[in-house]
């Protein structure tokens, strides 16, 4: 089994997902340049950073590069594909997943430790969570508010592809604990096969008790398992 | 044929732009009120295209591919000859 690990100009988390995937997860995982093939992987992650320096839109110009054809051709089989924060930005821009995130409400750079509530506890990432769990996962972005039209947002919600919600210590998804104005606190959600999930928060951030929660590993763990599985 | 185009980009009506707010609350700061501020983003580009529906439905695609994000932005194209 092997997982690839995109890396577009300006991608800066790509090291940090790989070492995740190989150092603590325990899987191989390349690193691969939107240049290059990629051919023989049985999984993908798009990772966070500035990918051309947020030019025309954040995740604009990754999003067009002809390496997510193959992205795409790789999820239409079904194997799992994720997007972290400006990876989540590019899954948007490419029509991956529906909606568009755009500047935080209030705008400014967001950097902290966040509450989210499990919200899909099916999904190939999200399978080893209870419903409802609160976990916790740092954000940094600057264009995290996700949007989309009322239609998009009911289907989410009807089929269940809200992943995560950003959510007080209770569970409660309140405004004052949404940290870019998301509509209805959404955090992170998943296709309609459920086999690509899109998040701002940074799991690779939350994989070793050594910084502060191991949360965001499960999600790493859950997509090995589905691969296994598949 | 050359063709001038200038394409305008903005977000569709009803929606927030943060960064247009704070600019339309720093110039009340400064004394000048306004009803209402947007921000867009234009577009100025020369093309060859053997007509001017060639060029404008070229444009067109342009901005629906890659200039604008149609979830959120409206945008209008205007094309002229040039030279």
């Amino acid at each position: 089994m092997k997982i690839a690990v995109l890396q577009f100009g300006g991608s800066n988390c790509d090291y940090d997902v790989q070492y995740v995937l190989t150092e603590v997860v325990g899987v191989d995982a390349d690193l691969v340049w939107y240049k290059d093939e990629l051919e023989g992987y049985d999984g993908v992650v798009v990772p966070g950073g500035f990918s051309y320096g947020d030019y025309l839109r954040a995740g604009a110009i990754a999003a067009r590069a002809p390496i997510m054809n193959s992205v795409r051709k790789m999820a239409d089989k079904g194997l799992p594909v994720v997007g972290i924060c400006n990876g989540f930005q590019i899954l948007v821009e490419s029509g991956l997943l529906p909606g568009a995130l755009m500047t935080n409400r209030y705008p400014k750079f967001r950097c902290d430790r966040v509450n989210l509530r499990v919200d899909n506890n099916t999904s190939p990432f999200t399978n080893s969570f209870k419903k409802g769990q609160i976990i916790r996962i740092p954000i940094a972005h600057m264009e995290g508010n996700y949007f989309a039209k009322e239609h998009t947002i009911s289907e989410l919600n009807s089929q269940d592809r809200v992943a995560f919600r950003y959510v007080d210590e209770q569970g409660n998804a309140t405004s004052e604990v949404n940290p870019n104005g998301s509509i209805e606190n959404i955090a992170g959600i998943l296709n309609g096969q459920g086999n690509i999930l899109g998040m701002m928060p940074h799991p690779e951030r939350a994989s070793e008790n050594i910084l502060g929660s191991k949360d965001g590993k499960k999600i790493f763990d859950s997509m090995v398992e589905y691969i296994s599985s598949f | 044929m050359q063709y001038h185009a200038e394409v305008t980009i903005g977000l569709k009506s009803g929606m927030l732009d943060p960064e247009a707010t704070t600019i339309k609350k720093a110039l009340e700061h400064l004394g000048f009120p306004t009803d209402s501020l947007e921000m867009q983003k234009r577009f100025v580009l020369e093309l060859d295209a053997p007509s001017r529906d060639v060029a404008e439905s070229l444009v067109d695609e342009m901005c629906r591919r890659l200039l604008a994000n149609p979830v959120i932005h409206n945008f209008d194209i205007e094309i002229e000859e040039s030279g």
